[in-house]
Protein backbone atom coordinates (compact mmCIF):
# COMPACT_ATOMS: atom_id res chain seq x y z
CA UNK A 1 0.00 0.00 0.00
CA UNK A 2 2.67 2.45 1.06
CA UNK A 3 4.70 1.52 -2.01
CA UNK A 4 1.81 2.41 -4.29
CA UNK A 5 1.40 5.60 -2.29
CA UNK A 6 5.05 6.44 -2.70
CA UNK A 7 4.90 5.77 -6.43
CA UNK A 8 1.93 8.08 -6.92
CA UNK A 9 3.06 10.93 -4.69
CA UNK A 10 6.71 11.76 -5.23
CA UNK A 11 8.76 12.35 -2.05
CA UNK A 12 8.18 15.74 -0.47
CA UNK A 13 4.78 16.25 -2.09
CA UNK A 14 2.91 16.91 1.14
CA UNK A 15 5.71 18.89 2.80
CA UNK A 16 6.02 21.43 0.00
CA UNK A 17 4.41 24.82 0.69
CA UNK A 18 4.13 25.50 -3.03
CA UNK A 19 2.09 22.35 -3.48
CA UNK A 20 -0.15 23.24 -0.55
CA UNK A 21 -0.85 26.72 -1.91
CA UNK A 22 -1.37 25.26 -5.39
CA UNK A 23 -3.89 22.71 -4.11
CA UNK A 24 -5.83 25.29 -2.09
CA UNK A 25 -5.95 27.89 -4.88
CA UNK A 26 -6.60 25.25 -7.53
CA UNK A 27 -9.54 23.87 -5.59
CA UNK A 28 -11.06 27.29 -5.02
CA UNK A 29 -10.66 28.32 -8.64
CA UNK A 30 -12.17 25.02 -9.79
CA UNK A 31 -15.24 25.55 -7.61
CA UNK A 32 -15.75 29.17 -8.72
CA UNK A 33 -15.14 28.27 -12.36
CA UNK A 34 -17.68 25.47 -12.34
CA UNK A 35 -20.37 27.59 -10.69
CA UNK A 36 -19.92 30.30 -13.32
CA UNK A 37 -19.07 27.81 -16.05
CA UNK A 38 -22.42 26.03 -16.07
CA UNK A 39 -24.10 29.32 -16.95
CA UNK A 40 -21.35 30.17 -19.42
CA UNK A 41 -22.03 26.93 -21.28
CA UNK A 42 -25.83 27.26 -21.13
CA UNK A 43 -25.66 30.85 -22.38
CA UNK A 44 -23.16 29.94 -25.11
CA UNK A 45 -20.61 32.45 -23.86
CA UNK A 46 -17.51 30.26 -23.86
CA UNK A 47 -15.91 32.67 -26.29
CA UNK A 48 -16.47 35.58 -23.90
CA UNK A 49 -14.91 33.56 -21.09
CA UNK A 50 -11.89 32.73 -23.21
CA UNK A 51 -11.58 36.27 -24.54
CA UNK A 52 -11.73 37.84 -21.08
CA UNK A 53 -8.80 35.67 -20.06
CA UNK A 54 -6.81 36.65 -23.15
CA UNK A 55 -7.61 40.32 -22.69
CA UNK A 56 -6.45 39.94 -19.10
CA UNK A 57 -2.96 39.70 -20.60
CA UNK A 58 -3.34 43.38 -21.41
CA UNK A 59 -4.13 44.19 -17.81
CA UNK A 60 -1.37 41.95 -16.53
CA UNK A 61 1.24 43.58 -18.75
CA UNK A 62 -0.09 47.03 -17.84
CA UNK A 63 0.24 46.17 -14.17
CA UNK A 64 3.86 45.06 -14.72
CA UNK A 65 4.44 48.47 -16.28
CA UNK A 66 3.14 50.54 -13.38
CA UNK A 67 4.39 48.09 -10.77
CA UNK A 68 0.99 47.08 -9.42
CA UNK A 69 0.08 43.49 -8.59
CA UNK A 70 -0.97 41.58 -11.72
CA UNK A 71 -4.30 40.57 -10.19
CA UNK A 72 -5.41 44.21 -10.07
CA UNK A 73 -4.48 44.68 -13.70
CA UNK A 74 -6.38 41.54 -14.70
CA UNK A 75 -9.39 42.55 -12.66
CA UNK A 76 -9.55 46.11 -13.99
CA UNK A 77 -9.18 45.17 -17.65
CA UNK A 78 -11.58 42.22 -17.45
CA UNK A 79 -14.31 44.39 -16.01
CA UNK A 80 -13.72 47.12 -18.61
CA UNK A 81 -13.74 44.51 -21.39
CA UNK A 82 -16.95 42.93 -20.07
CA UNK A 83 -18.58 46.37 -20.03
CA UNK A 84 -17.45 46.99 -23.61
CA UNK A 85 -18.87 43.63 -24.75
CA UNK A 86 -22.15 44.45 -23.08
CA UNK A 87 -22.26 47.85 -24.81
CA UNK A 88 -21.50 46.42 -28.26
CA UNK A 89 -24.25 43.88 -27.83
CA UNK A 90 -23.25 40.55 -26.36
CA UNK A 91 -26.80 40.07 -25.08
CA UNK A 92 -28.17 39.53 -28.60
CA UNK A 93 -27.61 35.98 -29.82
CA UNK A 94 -26.33 37.17 -33.19
CA UNK A 95 -24.14 39.91 -31.76
CA UNK A 96 -22.55 37.65 -29.16
CA UNK A 97 -19.74 36.40 -31.32
CA UNK A 98 -18.98 39.75 -32.87
CA UNK A 99 -19.04 41.82 -29.67
CA UNK A 100 -16.57 39.44 -28.07
CA UNK A 101 -14.41 39.37 -31.19
CA UNK A 102 -14.14 43.13 -31.57
CA UNK A 103 -13.22 43.67 -27.92
CA UNK A 104 -10.74 40.81 -28.04
CA UNK A 105 -9.02 42.20 -31.15
CA UNK A 106 -8.65 45.66 -29.66
CA UNK A 107 -7.51 44.25 -26.32
CA UNK A 108 -4.83 42.08 -27.92
CA UNK A 109 -3.51 45.02 -29.90
CA UNK A 110 -3.09 46.93 -26.67
CA UNK A 111 -1.45 43.90 -25.08
CA UNK A 112 1.13 43.85 -27.88
CA UNK A 113 2.02 47.46 -27.11
CA UNK A 114 2.17 47.03 -23.34
CA UNK A 115 4.29 43.88 -23.59
CA UNK A 116 6.61 45.78 -25.89
CA UNK A 117 6.93 48.52 -23.26
CA UNK A 118 7.53 45.91 -20.56
CA UNK A 119 10.34 44.41 -22.60
CA UNK A 120 11.83 47.76 -23.62
CA UNK A 121 11.70 49.85 -20.48
CA UNK A 122 11.61 47.32 -17.69
CA UNK A 123 13.56 44.43 -19.12
CA UNK A 124 10.67 42.27 -18.01
CA UNK A 125 11.15 39.55 -20.56
CA UNK A 126 9.36 36.86 -18.58
CA UNK A 127 6.05 38.72 -18.74
CA UNK A 128 4.55 37.13 -21.85
CA UNK A 129 4.96 33.54 -20.86
CA UNK A 130 4.14 34.05 -17.19
CA UNK A 131 0.92 35.80 -18.03
CA UNK A 132 -0.24 33.49 -20.80
CA UNK A 133 0.71 30.17 -19.33
CA UNK A 134 0.84 30.98 -15.64
CA UNK A 135 2.30 28.64 -13.11
CA UNK A 136 0.34 27.30 -10.22
CA UNK A 137 3.52 26.44 -8.35
CA UNK A 138 4.63 30.07 -8.28
CA UNK A 139 1.64 31.56 -6.47
CA UNK A 140 2.78 33.55 -3.42
CA UNK A 141 0.80 32.52 -0.33
CA UNK A 142 0.19 36.22 0.39
CA UNK A 143 -2.42 36.38 -2.40
CA UNK A 144 -4.57 33.78 -0.65
CA UNK A 145 -6.85 36.23 1.25
CA UNK A 146 -7.58 38.13 -1.98
CA UNK A 147 -8.33 34.90 -3.83
CA UNK A 148 -10.75 33.86 -1.09
CA UNK A 149 -12.45 37.27 -1.13
CA UNK A 150 -12.92 37.30 -4.91
CA UNK A 151 -14.17 33.71 -4.92
CA UNK A 152 -16.74 34.65 -2.28
CA UNK A 153 -17.90 37.66 -4.33
CA UNK A 154 -18.39 35.56 -7.45
CA UNK A 155 -20.19 32.77 -5.63
CA UNK A 156 -22.43 35.35 -3.92
CA UNK A 157 -23.39 36.93 -7.26
CA UNK A 158 -24.19 33.51 -8.74
CA UNK A 159 -26.22 32.50 -5.66
CA UNK A 160 -28.26 35.72 -5.68
CA UNK A 161 -28.85 35.62 -9.44
CA UNK A 162 -29.42 31.87 -9.62
CA UNK A 163 -33.13 31.65 -10.46
CA UNK A 164 -33.57 34.75 -12.66
CA UNK A 165 -30.30 34.02 -14.44
CA UNK A 166 -31.28 30.42 -15.08
CA UNK A 167 -34.65 31.42 -16.51
CA UNK A 168 -33.23 34.18 -18.71
CA UNK A 169 -30.49 31.83 -19.91
CA UNK A 170 -33.07 29.23 -20.94
CA UNK A 171 -35.54 31.59 -22.54
CA UNK A 172 -35.20 35.35 -22.79
CA UNK A 173 -38.84 35.82 -23.75
CA UNK A 174 -40.18 33.79 -20.86
CA UNK A 175 -37.95 35.62 -18.39
CA UNK A 176 -39.01 39.00 -19.74
CA UNK A 177 -42.67 37.96 -19.52
CA UNK A 178 -42.15 37.10 -15.87
CA UNK A 179 -40.81 40.58 -15.22
CA UNK A 180 -37.15 39.64 -14.88
CA UNK A 181 -34.85 42.51 -15.90
CA UNK A 182 -33.05 40.34 -18.45
CA UNK A 183 -30.36 42.78 -19.51
CA UNK A 184 -29.20 43.87 -16.03
CA UNK A 185 -29.16 40.24 -14.91
CA UNK A 186 -27.06 39.34 -17.94
CA UNK A 187 -24.71 42.26 -17.30
CA UNK A 188 -24.25 41.30 -13.64
CA UNK A 189 -23.53 37.74 -14.68
CA UNK A 190 -20.93 39.04 -17.15
CA UNK A 191 -19.32 40.90 -14.23
CA UNK A 192 -19.16 37.68 -12.22
CA UNK A 193 -17.65 35.96 -15.24
CA UNK A 194 -15.05 38.73 -15.60
CA UNK A 195 -14.01 38.47 -11.94
CA UNK A 196 -13.90 34.68 -12.05
CA UNK A 197 -11.80 34.67 -15.21
CA UNK A 198 -9.41 37.30 -13.84
CA UNK A 199 -9.00 35.29 -10.67
CA UNK A 200 -8.40 32.08 -12.60
CA UNK A 201 -6.05 33.52 -15.20
CA UNK A 202 -3.83 35.32 -12.76
CA UNK A 203 -3.41 32.31 -10.54
CA UNK A 204 -3.27 29.46 -13.01
CA UNK A 205 -2.83 31.14 -16.41
CA UNK A 206 -5.20 31.93 -19.25
CA UNK A 207 -5.19 28.44 -20.75
CA UNK A 208 -6.20 26.71 -17.56
CA UNK A 209 -8.74 29.38 -16.75
CA UNK A 210 -10.67 28.65 -19.95
CA UNK A 211 -10.26 24.91 -19.55
CA UNK A 212 -11.67 24.95 -16.01
CA UNK A 213 -14.46 27.35 -16.92
CA UNK A 214 -15.79 25.48 -19.94
CA UNK A 215 -14.59 21.87 -19.73
CA UNK A 216 -16.01 20.54 -16.44
CA UNK A 217 -19.29 22.43 -16.90
CA UNK A 218 -19.76 21.12 -20.45
CA UNK A 219 -18.92 17.57 -19.38
CA UNK A 220 -21.35 17.82 -16.46
CA UNK A 221 -24.12 19.17 -18.69
CA UNK A 222 -23.67 16.18 -20.95
CA UNK A 223 -24.31 13.90 -17.97
CA UNK A 224 -27.22 15.70 -16.35
CA UNK A 225 -29.74 18.34 -17.37
CA UNK A 226 -30.36 19.69 -13.87
CA UNK A 227 -28.33 22.89 -13.43
CA UNK A 228 -27.70 22.47 -9.70
CA UNK A 229 -26.56 18.87 -10.13
CA UNK A 230 -24.45 19.95 -13.08
CA UNK A 231 -22.72 22.59 -10.94
CA UNK A 232 -21.88 20.01 -8.31
CA UNK A 233 -20.66 17.50 -10.88
CA UNK A 234 -18.65 20.20 -12.65
CA UNK A 235 -16.99 21.22 -9.37
CA UNK A 236 -16.07 17.60 -8.67
CA UNK A 237 -14.68 17.10 -12.18
CA UNK A 238 -12.75 20.37 -11.97
CA UNK A 239 -11.27 19.62 -8.57
CA UNK A 240 -10.40 16.06 -9.59
CA UNK A 241 -8.65 17.21 -12.77
CA UNK A 242 -6.81 19.93 -10.86
CA UNK A 243 -5.54 17.61 -8.13
CA UNK A 244 -4.51 14.89 -10.54
CA UNK A 245 -2.76 17.49 -12.69
CA UNK A 246 -0.85 18.87 -9.70
CA UNK A 247 0.25 15.39 -8.60
CA UNK A 248 1.38 14.46 -12.10
CA UNK A 249 3.20 17.77 -12.57
CA UNK A 250 4.99 17.28 -9.27
CA UNK A 251 5.93 13.73 -10.22
CA UNK A 252 7.13 14.85 -13.65
CA UNK A 253 10.16 16.61 -12.15
CA UNK A 254 11.88 13.24 -12.49
CA UNK A 255 10.69 12.60 -16.02
CA UNK A 256 12.82 12.76 -19.16
CA UNK A 257 13.89 14.57 -21.22
CA UNK A 258 14.43 17.76 -19.21
CA UNK A 259 13.97 16.75 -15.56
CA UNK A 260 12.45 20.15 -14.91
CA UNK A 261 8.79 19.28 -14.58
CA UNK A 262 6.16 19.25 -17.31
CA UNK A 263 3.66 22.12 -17.17
CA UNK A 264 0.62 21.65 -14.92
CA UNK A 265 -1.57 23.24 -17.56
CA UNK A 266 -0.74 20.47 -20.02
CA UNK A 267 -1.87 17.75 -17.59
CA UNK A 268 -5.03 19.48 -16.40
CA UNK A 269 -6.13 20.45 -19.91
CA UNK A 270 -5.57 16.94 -21.24
CA UNK A 271 -7.48 15.37 -18.34
CA UNK A 272 -10.39 17.77 -18.82
CA UNK A 273 -10.47 17.21 -22.58
CA UNK A 274 -10.55 13.43 -22.14
CA UNK A 275 -13.26 13.70 -19.47
CA UNK A 276 -15.37 15.85 -21.81
CA UNK A 277 -15.07 13.28 -24.58
CA UNK A 278 -15.90 10.44 -22.16
CA UNK A 279 -18.95 12.34 -20.87
CA UNK A 280 -20.31 12.23 -24.41
CA UNK A 281 -20.29 8.43 -24.50
CA UNK A 282 -23.53 7.84 -22.52
CA UNK A 283 -25.40 10.33 -24.73
CA UNK A 284 -24.01 8.69 -27.85
CA UNK A 285 -25.04 5.29 -26.55
CA UNK A 286 -28.56 6.51 -25.66
CA UNK A 287 -28.94 8.07 -29.09
CA UNK A 288 -27.95 4.80 -30.69
CA UNK A 289 -30.46 2.84 -28.56
CA UNK A 290 -33.16 5.30 -29.56
CA UNK A 291 -32.24 5.07 -33.22
CA UNK A 292 -32.46 1.32 -33.01
CA UNK A 293 -35.82 1.57 -31.29
CA UNK A 294 -36.99 4.09 -33.89
CA UNK A 295 -35.86 1.84 -36.68
CA UNK A 296 -38.02 -0.99 -35.35
CA UNK A 297 -41.07 1.10 -34.47
CA UNK A 298 -40.72 3.58 -37.32
CA UNK A 299 -40.87 6.46 -34.85
CA UNK A 300 -39.40 9.91 -35.42
CA UNK A 301 -35.68 10.48 -35.43
CA UNK A 302 -34.82 13.21 -33.00
CA UNK A 303 -31.38 14.69 -33.30
CA UNK A 304 -30.03 15.38 -29.91
CA UNK A 305 -27.67 18.32 -29.60
CA UNK A 306 -26.11 19.04 -26.32
CA UNK B 1 10.56 46.99 -46.09
CA UNK B 2 9.27 46.20 -49.60
CA UNK B 3 8.89 42.58 -48.48
CA UNK B 4 6.82 43.65 -45.50
CA UNK B 5 4.52 45.68 -47.73
CA UNK B 6 4.04 42.86 -50.22
CA UNK B 7 3.45 40.28 -47.54
CA UNK B 8 1.07 42.43 -45.53
CA UNK B 9 -0.86 43.27 -48.69
CA UNK B 10 -1.40 39.58 -49.46
CA UNK B 11 -2.44 38.95 -45.87
CA UNK B 12 -4.90 41.84 -45.94
CA UNK B 13 -6.60 40.59 -49.11
CA UNK B 14 -7.08 37.09 -47.69
CA UNK B 15 -8.17 38.37 -44.27
CA UNK B 16 -10.68 40.68 -45.93
CA UNK B 17 -12.25 37.90 -48.01
CA UNK B 18 -12.16 35.08 -45.45
CA UNK B 19 -13.10 37.48 -42.65
CA UNK B 20 -16.29 38.46 -44.44
CA UNK B 21 -17.55 34.89 -44.24
CA UNK B 22 -16.27 34.56 -40.69
CA UNK B 23 -18.42 37.47 -39.57
CA UNK B 24 -21.37 36.32 -41.69
CA UNK B 25 -21.28 32.84 -40.19
CA UNK B 26 -20.66 34.07 -36.65
CA UNK B 27 -17.45 32.06 -36.50
CA UNK B 28 -15.32 34.62 -34.70
CA UNK B 29 -14.40 32.13 -32.00
CA UNK B 30 -13.11 29.64 -34.55
CA UNK B 31 -11.13 32.39 -36.26
CA UNK B 32 -9.56 33.11 -32.89
CA UNK B 33 -9.05 29.52 -31.80
CA UNK B 34 -7.44 28.09 -34.95
CA UNK B 35 -4.61 30.66 -35.27
CA UNK B 36 -4.10 30.77 -31.52
CA UNK B 37 -3.99 27.00 -31.18
CA UNK B 38 -1.71 26.59 -34.18
CA UNK B 39 0.85 28.36 -32.04
CA UNK B 40 1.41 24.94 -30.47
CA UNK B 41 2.33 23.65 -33.92
CA UNK B 42 5.02 26.28 -34.26
CA UNK B 43 6.39 25.36 -30.83
CA UNK B 44 6.31 21.68 -31.74
CA UNK B 45 8.08 22.35 -35.02
CA UNK B 46 10.91 24.11 -33.26
CA UNK B 47 11.13 21.20 -30.81
CA UNK B 48 11.49 18.71 -33.68
CA UNK B 49 13.65 21.07 -35.69
CA UNK B 50 11.36 21.24 -38.72
CA UNK B 51 10.00 24.24 -40.63
CA UNK B 52 7.63 26.42 -38.60
CA UNK B 53 5.19 26.67 -41.50
CA UNK B 54 4.78 22.88 -41.53
CA UNK B 55 4.03 22.82 -37.81
CA UNK B 56 1.57 25.68 -38.13
CA UNK B 57 -0.14 24.04 -41.11
CA UNK B 58 -0.51 20.64 -39.47
CA UNK B 59 -1.85 22.02 -36.21
CA UNK B 60 -4.23 24.52 -37.75
CA UNK B 61 -5.66 21.86 -40.07
CA UNK B 62 -6.00 19.28 -37.29
CA UNK B 63 -7.52 21.90 -34.99
CA UNK B 64 -10.00 23.08 -37.62
CA UNK B 65 -11.07 19.56 -38.59
CA UNK B 66 -11.29 18.54 -34.92
CA UNK B 67 -13.57 21.47 -34.18
CA UNK B 68 -15.70 20.66 -37.22
CA UNK B 69 -16.13 16.97 -36.39
CA UNK B 70 -16.60 17.32 -32.62
CA UNK B 71 -18.85 20.35 -33.10
CA UNK B 72 -21.32 18.14 -34.92
CA UNK B 73 -22.32 16.45 -31.69
CA UNK B 74 -21.49 18.98 -28.99
CA UNK B 75 -22.06 22.68 -28.48
CA UNK B 76 -19.97 24.47 -31.04
CA UNK B 77 -18.45 27.12 -28.78
CA UNK B 78 -17.64 24.59 -26.06
CA UNK B 79 -15.88 22.32 -28.53
CA UNK B 80 -13.95 25.27 -29.94
CA UNK B 81 -12.85 26.39 -26.48
CA UNK B 82 -11.76 22.90 -25.48
CA UNK B 83 -9.89 22.28 -28.72
CA UNK B 84 -8.14 25.61 -28.23
CA UNK B 85 -7.05 24.96 -24.66
CA UNK B 86 -5.97 21.44 -25.53
CA UNK B 87 -3.74 22.75 -28.31
CA UNK B 88 -2.38 25.50 -26.06
CA UNK B 89 -1.68 22.94 -23.34
CA UNK B 90 0.35 20.96 -25.86
CA UNK B 91 2.05 24.21 -26.83
CA UNK B 92 2.97 24.88 -23.20
CA UNK B 93 4.51 21.41 -23.02
CA UNK B 94 6.46 21.85 -26.29
CA UNK B 95 7.75 25.23 -25.14
CA UNK B 96 8.91 23.80 -21.85
CA UNK B 97 10.62 20.85 -23.55
CA UNK B 98 12.32 22.93 -26.21
CA UNK B 99 13.19 25.89 -23.96
CA UNK B 100 12.22 28.39 -26.66
CA UNK B 101 13.54 31.87 -26.02
CA UNK B 102 11.14 34.62 -25.03
CA UNK B 103 11.53 36.95 -28.05
CA UNK B 104 10.67 34.10 -30.41
CA UNK B 105 7.46 33.37 -28.53
CA UNK B 106 6.58 37.04 -28.63
CA UNK B 107 7.11 37.18 -32.37
CA UNK B 108 4.98 34.08 -32.88
CA UNK B 109 2.17 35.55 -30.83
CA UNK B 110 2.33 39.09 -32.11
CA UNK B 111 4.05 38.74 -35.48
CA UNK B 112 7.19 40.09 -37.03
CA UNK B 113 6.14 41.72 -40.26
CA UNK B 114 9.24 43.87 -40.60
CA UNK B 115 11.52 40.83 -40.54
CA UNK B 116 10.07 39.04 -43.57
CA UNK B 117 12.60 37.69 -46.04
CA UNK B 118 12.32 37.28 -49.81
CA UNK B 119 11.95 33.53 -49.66
CA UNK B 120 8.90 33.69 -47.43
CA UNK B 121 6.77 35.59 -49.91
CA UNK B 122 6.26 32.85 -52.50
CA UNK B 123 4.65 30.27 -50.16
CA UNK B 124 2.42 32.92 -48.63
CA UNK B 125 1.29 34.06 -52.05
CA UNK B 126 0.58 30.47 -53.09
CA UNK B 127 -1.52 29.79 -50.00
CA UNK B 128 -3.32 33.08 -50.51
CA UNK B 129 -4.25 32.15 -54.07
CA UNK B 130 -5.56 28.77 -52.86
CA UNK B 131 -7.67 30.44 -50.14
CA UNK B 132 -9.22 32.99 -52.44
CA UNK B 133 -9.77 30.37 -55.16
CA UNK B 134 -11.58 28.02 -52.77
CA UNK B 135 -13.80 30.87 -51.60
CA UNK B 136 -14.49 31.88 -55.21
CA UNK B 137 -15.44 28.34 -56.24
CA UNK B 138 -17.63 27.81 -53.18
CA UNK B 139 -18.99 31.35 -53.22
CA UNK B 140 -22.68 30.62 -53.88
CA UNK B 141 -23.19 27.46 -51.79
CA UNK B 142 -21.10 28.88 -48.95
CA UNK B 143 -23.10 32.09 -48.96
CA UNK B 144 -26.39 30.18 -48.99
CA UNK B 145 -25.27 27.84 -46.23
CA UNK B 146 -24.01 30.76 -44.11
CA UNK B 147 -27.15 32.85 -44.37
CA UNK B 148 -29.90 30.24 -44.62
CA UNK B 149 -28.51 26.91 -43.53
CA UNK B 150 -31.89 25.13 -43.78
CA UNK B 151 -32.60 26.38 -47.29
CA UNK B 152 -29.11 25.26 -48.21
CA UNK B 153 -29.78 21.78 -46.87
CA UNK B 154 -32.99 21.65 -48.87
CA UNK B 155 -31.05 22.51 -52.01
CA UNK B 156 -28.51 19.79 -51.31
CA UNK B 157 -25.81 21.99 -49.80
CA UNK B 158 -24.59 20.02 -46.80
CA UNK B 159 -24.14 22.31 -43.83
CA UNK B 160 -21.51 20.06 -42.34
CA UNK B 161 -19.48 19.86 -45.54
CA UNK B 162 -19.61 23.64 -45.98
CA UNK B 163 -18.51 24.09 -42.39
CA UNK B 164 -15.55 21.77 -42.95
CA UNK B 165 -14.58 23.57 -46.18
CA UNK B 166 -14.77 26.91 -44.42
CA UNK B 167 -12.71 25.65 -41.49
CA UNK B 168 -10.03 24.38 -43.85
CA UNK B 169 -9.89 27.80 -45.52
CA UNK B 170 -9.50 29.42 -42.10
CA UNK B 171 -6.70 26.96 -41.33
CA UNK B 172 -4.92 27.77 -44.62
CA UNK B 173 -5.31 31.50 -44.04
CA UNK B 174 -3.93 30.97 -40.54
CA UNK B 175 -0.87 29.12 -41.73
CA UNK B 176 0.09 31.93 -44.08
CA UNK B 177 -0.74 34.86 -41.86
CA UNK B 178 0.60 33.77 -38.48
CA UNK B 179 4.28 34.33 -39.28
CA UNK B 180 3.39 37.83 -40.49
CA UNK B 181 0.94 39.30 -38.02
CA UNK B 182 1.16 36.69 -35.28
CA UNK B 183 -1.39 34.25 -33.93
CA UNK B 184 -3.20 36.83 -31.88
CA UNK B 185 -3.63 39.63 -34.37
CA UNK B 186 -4.71 37.98 -37.58
CA UNK B 187 -7.91 37.80 -35.65
CA UNK B 188 -8.49 41.57 -35.42
CA UNK B 189 -8.06 41.84 -39.20
CA UNK B 190 -10.52 39.01 -39.77
CA UNK B 191 -13.24 40.34 -37.47
CA UNK B 192 -13.08 44.09 -36.96
CA UNK B 193 -12.54 44.99 -40.60
CA UNK B 194 -15.26 42.84 -42.24
CA UNK B 195 -17.70 43.80 -39.49
CA UNK B 196 -17.01 47.45 -40.29
CA UNK B 197 -17.51 46.79 -44.00
CA UNK B 198 -20.85 45.15 -43.31
CA UNK B 199 -22.18 48.22 -41.54
CA UNK B 200 -21.65 50.23 -44.71
CA UNK B 201 -23.41 47.88 -47.10
CA UNK B 202 -25.68 44.85 -46.85
CA UNK B 203 -24.90 43.49 -50.29
CA UNK B 204 -22.28 40.75 -50.15
CA UNK B 205 -20.05 41.53 -53.13
CA UNK B 206 -19.54 45.23 -52.32
CA UNK B 207 -19.10 44.30 -48.66
CA UNK B 208 -16.28 41.89 -49.55
CA UNK B 209 -14.61 44.50 -51.74
CA UNK B 210 -14.94 47.12 -49.02
CA UNK B 211 -13.64 44.67 -46.43
CA UNK B 212 -10.53 44.03 -48.52
CA UNK B 213 -10.06 47.78 -49.06
CA UNK B 214 -10.31 48.58 -45.34
CA UNK B 215 -7.96 45.70 -44.52
CA UNK B 216 -5.41 47.04 -47.00
CA UNK B 217 -5.58 50.55 -45.57
CA UNK B 218 -5.30 49.12 -42.07
CA UNK B 219 -2.14 47.11 -42.67
CA UNK B 220 -0.48 49.81 -44.77
CA UNK B 221 -1.15 52.43 -42.12
CA UNK B 222 -0.07 50.03 -39.38
CA UNK B 223 3.24 49.25 -41.09
CA UNK B 224 3.97 52.92 -41.78
CA UNK B 225 3.14 53.91 -38.21
CA UNK B 226 5.09 51.01 -36.78
CA UNK B 227 8.07 51.95 -38.93
CA UNK B 228 8.10 55.55 -37.74
CA UNK B 229 7.24 54.99 -34.08
CA UNK B 230 8.96 51.61 -33.59
CA UNK B 231 5.89 50.34 -31.70
CA UNK B 232 4.66 46.82 -32.57
CA UNK B 233 2.64 46.44 -35.78
CA UNK B 234 0.04 44.40 -33.92
CA UNK B 235 -0.90 47.32 -31.75
CA UNK B 236 -1.74 49.47 -34.77
CA UNK B 237 -3.56 46.65 -36.58
CA UNK B 238 -5.72 45.99 -33.52
CA UNK B 239 -6.44 49.63 -32.84
CA UNK B 240 -7.20 50.62 -36.43
CA UNK B 241 -9.50 47.61 -36.90
CA UNK B 242 -11.45 48.46 -33.78
CA UNK B 243 -11.58 52.09 -34.84
CA UNK B 244 -12.93 51.19 -38.29
CA UNK B 245 -15.63 49.09 -36.64
CA UNK B 246 -16.59 52.03 -34.42
CA UNK B 247 -16.82 54.21 -37.55
CA UNK B 248 -19.01 51.61 -39.22
CA UNK B 249 -21.36 51.49 -36.25
CA UNK B 250 -21.52 55.29 -36.15
CA UNK B 251 -22.31 55.38 -39.88
CA UNK B 252 -25.04 52.75 -39.49
CA UNK B 253 -26.57 54.65 -36.57
CA UNK B 254 -26.48 57.93 -38.50
CA UNK B 255 -28.10 56.38 -41.55
CA UNK B 256 -30.79 54.81 -39.42
CA UNK B 257 -31.57 58.11 -37.73
CA UNK B 258 -31.88 59.75 -41.18
CA UNK B 259 -34.21 57.10 -42.49
CA UNK B 260 -36.16 56.97 -39.23
CA UNK B 261 -39.87 56.84 -39.96
CA UNK B 262 -39.32 55.14 -43.31
CA UNK B 263 -39.86 51.45 -42.72
CA UNK B 264 -36.78 49.68 -43.95
CA UNK B 265 -36.51 45.97 -44.48
CA UNK B 266 -33.09 45.85 -42.93
CA UNK B 267 -32.23 42.26 -42.10
CA UNK B 268 -31.20 41.35 -38.56
CA UNK B 269 -27.50 41.45 -39.14
CA UNK B 270 -24.94 40.96 -36.44
CA UNK B 271 -23.35 44.27 -35.58
CA UNK B 272 -25.77 46.57 -37.38
CA UNK B 273 -28.61 46.40 -34.87
CA UNK B 274 -29.15 48.67 -31.92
Amino acid sequence: MSQVFGAVFAPGFFASTQVQVAVVVGTMVAVVASAVGVFTVIRGQSFAGEALGDIGTTGGSGAFLVGAGPLWGFLAISIVAAAAMELIGIQRPRGRDLATGIVLGAGLGLAALLLYFDATYHNKTGATVTILFGSIFLIPSSTLPLVVLLSAIVLAIVAVLYRPLLLSSMSTELAAARGIPVRPVGALYLLALAIAVALASVTIGTILSTALLVGPAAAALRLTRRPATAMLAAALIGIGAMWLGIVLAYDSYDWPPIHDGWPVSFFVVTIIFVLYLLAGVPGLWRARQRRRADATTGGPLIAERR
Amino acid sequence: MINAWTEATIVAVVAGVVGFFTVLRGSAFVAHAVPNGSFAGAAGASLLGINTIVGLGVFSLLGALGIGVLGRRGRHDVVTALALVFMLGLGALFLKLSAESEPEIYSLLFGQVLGISNTEIAPTAALAVVCVAVIAVLYRPLMLSSVLAEAGEARGVSRFRMELCFLVVVALATTMTVPVVGTLLIFSLMIGVPAAARSFTDRPAPAIALSVAIALVTVWLAIALSYTTNYPVGFFVGTISAFSYALGRAWAAWRRSRTAGVPTAEPEVAGSGT
